[in-house]
């Protein structure tokens, strides 16, 4: 067995050596992602192994080597990047599943380099989820954004080119001019970017000067989609729906609240920001684009951007509630990670079943759908509850800590908050549901009789609408994380 | 034992000797054996006086045993000896690459000649850097330039004359200033030897003629560094001088005019008050940053690739000047460090390029769509490359770019580093202009047929390559000797 150092890096390694190999077997397809499934079963072994060292209360770790006198490439793991990894290395096995349905039903080009660039984003990834320090979390953040780019690219067409051009524009743009210079300043002020357990900013700030980083930070986390610098998700949605589902709604959507926690966490810590009264604005911030991205979602016709805004209000639910600087609604937070990975990535599933095989992409199409594709619609349903917050899925329990969190700080915007998003998510979510089921489908003259989607893609999407569910009976494993994550 | 004495002399005089042999052996294939073996011993005596300088510090050489500040001295310290590994490295690769690269752009009469040229250029700048005297420098200045001026006329394209001529011009005029300047500074000083200038010029500092004498040095290298607005040479040279002049030439050239300039500044100027008088630092400052955003704003425009980079190196220049008018530790270590990464990774970038003219019959933007299916991994060096110009983490652009942000930081001015980041944008900008064509367009009809890199091209472009990548990942070499020397020169003042 592997020591949790190893596994460690291992966790970068085996998809990188997976990357490595796919393009040798570019003329054997099922030998290609065949390399796929077992390197993201590999992965997957890798992370587990290390779940029971983190649940144990150790924290292991290793430094790689030292980039520039006093900064080093330095991994760790800690319950939140434990998390994270679970989460992705777990998906990324169904996401190939997915993908192969999907990229064979719908003949697309290149299918090497997609692998390649979707085993390299998932390396990155891992560095995310594992560093020990902010600045080798933005080497690898960076490295995520330049992997993705060839994805959200994949066409190749004029659409995809401006789609690439917003994506890199603004995710390298946010992370340059305004992440970079707070790391810098950073470093210099407290002479490391470690994080640590209760922050390293204490005592070294004015209010002002740590409320104006932290905006520095939020908003430098381009990935995170706060408002108004969330324009790339809804842009990024020209990739294959794959691509939508493990990376704009797993990976690299979450490596970017998942930054926002460890920053807010690990680098200011609750007290210094809570004594400062430095992270009030970020509520509010985030409030509104929960709000605001919730009205958007309601007012898309397409299936894929009323997806992409119901994210952006999402991730918003996890920097607000870290914001909140609760106990409760931190582990709302960090719930809320795993819980809206699983469901909004089941979500797209379906959107990319529902296309492969009717080739439909607005909701104005849906009518009937579901009597033909009873699985995907029927995932598709449960996914959506769990977005509303609904019992028996698991969205209700993060937004049920959440909710907690914001009464016990008698946060009242912040409670106001949640409780409209979720009417307003009930709003744009169970329309579908309601066409999909109960409205008859239009009399098609052409007549394209079509059932499900293909099988591959179906097992995906059942297994992550099961995981939903499951998360809702047995949230142990997430529950306990993220407890350790508040009284280490 | 007393061969290693005389390193100092021996990485001047082998590459002299060589040009000479060169004529009068007059093959081609000897020439070239003669050029490679010269620049390959030169780039092993620099690491061996970079191993001395770094165990024993400075070293002091009497040309003909005429001791210092009467003769002639050769002084290397951390700082030139990294220049000299830097200038020598670079001439070591791009030889190798030039054999099969001049093959298709120089008749093959004029190869030999080609040969002369380039170790009497590799004389020149290695010749300035290791000198320590001042009317030295602008000797070796000359010998430098007059060759390049050749260097660059031997391009296949005509412009290439008009090239050579622009950059002749302008390239005399800053040698005059230059030589204008040290007069200036021999007759307040009455030394030419730059330590001895340095410690002499207390006397006088603040006198007329020694602050004309700082001007006139001032304009002169930075015509021969291409500093805003004094480029207009650049973008021609770089575009129309043979691949293997231009990988060269862009760098090293500017790079070691850049080290002129600090020289200068810091360790004959640097103890004086001179730089009270005038205000030197904002001057530097602001056309650091017109460099930095007039020429990367006009790179974004370009339709050729060469021209393109020609003109984000004139903004690289901008970075580096940025650093020295902080004045302190933090922006020398990132103005020398820069100077470094920027030379390997434009020396990376215009090889690449080559190879891309020798395969599509072109460089412009049109000619290489879909260059990432045509010469893939030719394509993708140039994306790193790229990379590095924007300071992406993981290249060796992104060290310097740090040290620069730390160096604003410290100053506590937080506006430069927001103008710092805001230009490395202007940067991907240019970047990915490149990258859209070689990705997202499908290859022209007429480019079916590419030619196979030769290996003799490939091999040494994909070292450079490599140490992009080496240096943005191991950097106890490149800022461990940068911060040193920075120190060094702040020495007296600190």
């Amino acid at each position: 067995m592997l020591t949790a150092e190893q596994a460690i890096l291992a966790g970068m390694a085996v998809p990188l050596v997976g990357a490595l190999l796919i393009p040798l077997a570019r003329r054997v397809p099922n030998l290609r992602e065949g390399i796929t499934l077992v390197t993201a079963a590999a992965l997957l072994a890798c992370v587990l192994s290390l779940l029971p060292v983190v649940l144990s209360g150790a924290r292991p770790g290793l430094v790689l080597f030292s980039l520039l006198p006093g900064l080093q490439i330095a991994f760790k793991v800690e319950p939140l990047g434990m998390l994270f990894a679970l989460i992705a290395s777990g998906l990324w096995i169904v996401n190939s599943l997915y993908s192969m349905g999907y990229m064979r039903s719908n003949k697309e080009a290149n299918q090497t380099r997609f692998y390649v660039c979707f085993a390299l984003a998932i390396a990155s990834t891992m560095g995310i989820a594992f560093s020990s320090n902010l600045f080798t979390l933005f080497i690898f953040y960076e490295f995520l954004t330049l992997s993705t780019y060839p994805l959200v690219t994949h066409h190749g067409t004029e659409k995809a080119r401006d789609g690439g051009r917003v994506y890199l524009g603004l995710l390298l743009s946010t992370s340059t001019v305004l992440l970079l210079p707070a790391l810098v300043f950073i470093w210099y002020i407290a002479g490391t970017t470690d994080f640590t357990v209760g922050g390293i900013l204490a005592d070294k700030l004015g209010p002002t000067e740590l409320a104006l980083l932290l905006a520095l930070c939020v908003f430098g986390i381009g990935k995170a989609a706060l408002m108004p610098f969330h324009r790339w998700l809804p842009a990024a949605m020209v990739a294959p729906t794959p691509v939508s589902a493990l990376l704009h709604a797993v990976a690299v959507v979450k490596a970017g609240v998942f930054s926002v926690v460890k920053v807010i966490v690990y680098v200011f810590g609750f007290d210094t920001l809570a004594t400062a009264g430095a992270a009030h604005w970020l509520v509010a911030v985030a409030g509104f684009t929960i709000i605001a991205a919730s009205v958007v979602a309601l007012k898309a016709n397409n299936l894929k951007r009323r997806l992409a805004y119901s994210t952006v209000s999402q991730l918003s639910y996890v920097i607000m509630a870290a914001a909140l600087l609760a106990p409760l609604s931190l582990i709302g937070a960090v719930l809320h990670i795993a819980v809206h990975a699983v469901g909004k990535i089941t979500l797209f599933f379906a959107a990319g079943a529902v296309y492969t095989a009717s080739h439909k992409t607005e909701v104005s199409q849906l009518d009937g759908i579901g009597r033909r594709m009873p699985w995907t619609m029927g995932a598709f349903a449960i996914a959506a509850l769990s977005m509303i917050g609904l019992p028996p899925a698991a969205g209700f329990i993060s937004k049920w800590y959440m909710l907690s969190g914001a009464m016990a700080t008698q946060h009242w915007l912040a409670v106001t908050v949640i409780v409209v998003s979720t009417l307003l998510n009930a709003g744009y979510f169970l329309p579908i549901i309601y066409r999909a089921f109960f409205v008859a489908p239009p009399a098609d003259p052409h007549g394209h009789p079509h059932g499900e989607a293909p099988l591959l893609m179906v097992i995906a999407l059942t297994t992550t609408a099961a995981g939903t569910v499951l998360l809702f009976f047995f949230p142990d494993v997430p529950l306990e994380l993220a407890r350790q994550m508040i009284s280490p | 034992m007393n061969l290693l004495s005389h390193l100092p002399a021996l990485q001047v005089v082998i590459p002299l000797i060589a040009a000479p042999l060169t004529v009068l052996l007059r093959r081609r294939s000897v020439a070239f054996a003669v050029a490679l073996i010269a620049s390959w011993a030169a780039l092993a005596i620099a690491v061996l006086l970079w191993l001395q300088v770094a165990e024993s510090g400075t070293l002091s050489y009497a040309i003909g045993s005429w001791p210092a500040p009467w003769g002639i001295e050769y002084r290397v310290d951390r700082l030139n000896s990294f220049i000299l590994i830097l200038v020598s490295g670079i001439a070591a690769l791009v030889l190798p690459y030039s054999r099969a690269s001049i093959e298709a752009e120089v008749p093959p009469q004029q190869h030999y000649l080609f040969y002369t040229m380039f170790v009497l250029c590799l004389t020149g700048l290695l010749g300035i850097a290791i000198t320590g005297d001042a009317f030295n420098i602008f000797v070796f200045l000359e010998v430098s330039s007059l060759s390049a001026y050749v260097l660059i006329a031997l391009g296949r394209d005509r412009r290439a004359l008009f090239a050579a001529y622009q950059y002749l011009l302008m390239g005399s005029i800053g040698a005059t200033f230059l030589v204008i300047g040290i007069g200036l500074l021999y007759l307040m000083t009455g030394t030419l030897n730059l330590a001895d200038m340095g410690l002499r010029i207390a006397t006088v500092q603040g006198t007329r003629p020694v602050l004309a004498a700082l001007a006139f040095i001032t304009v002169g290298v930075s015509l021969k560094l291409a500093l805003f607005p004094l480029h207009q040479w650049l973008p021609n040279a770089y575009t129309f001088a043979p691949s293997a002049v231009s990988a060269f030439l862009a760098a090293t050239a500017t790079k070691v005019a850049v080290y002129v300039l600090l020289r200068f500044y810091f360790s004959v100027f640097g103890e004086s008050a001179v730089f009270a008088k005038l205000p030197m630092e904002q001057m530097m400052l602001l056309l650091a940053l017109a460099g930095m955003f007039a020429a990367s704003t006009i790179a974004i425009f370009q339709t050729d690739l060469k021209r393109l980079f020609a003109y984000s190196s004139v903004a690289q220049i901008g970075y580096i000047i940025l650093g020295m008018s902080f004045d302190s530790v933090s922006g020398l270590t990132a103005s020398i460090v820069h100077l470094f990464n920027h030379g390997v990774t434009k020396g990376a970038i215009y090889m690449l390029l080559g190879c891309v003219a020798l395969g599509m019959g072109g460089t412009t933007l049109a000619r290489v769509q879909g260059l990432g299916k045509r010469m893939p991994l030719t394509s993708f060096g140039i994306v790193i490359g790229g990379l590095s110009l924007i300071g992406v983490p993981g290249t060796a652009g992104f060290v310097s770019k740090w040290y620069l942000l730390l160096a604003a930081l410290e100053k506590g001015q937080w506006w430069l580093v927001f103008m710092i980041v805001l230009s490395s944008l202007l940067a991907a900008v240019y970047v990915w202009r490149f990258v859209e064509a070689a990705y997202l367009q499908e290859p022209r009809k007429d480019t079916a047929e590419v030619a196979a890199t030769p290996w003799l091209m490939s091999i040494p472009t994909a070292i450079l390559v490599i140490a992009i990548v080496y240096f943005g990942l191991d950097t106890s070499f490149t800022i461990g000797t940068a911060s040193d020397a920075a120190a060094a020169l702040l020495g007296g003042r600190r």
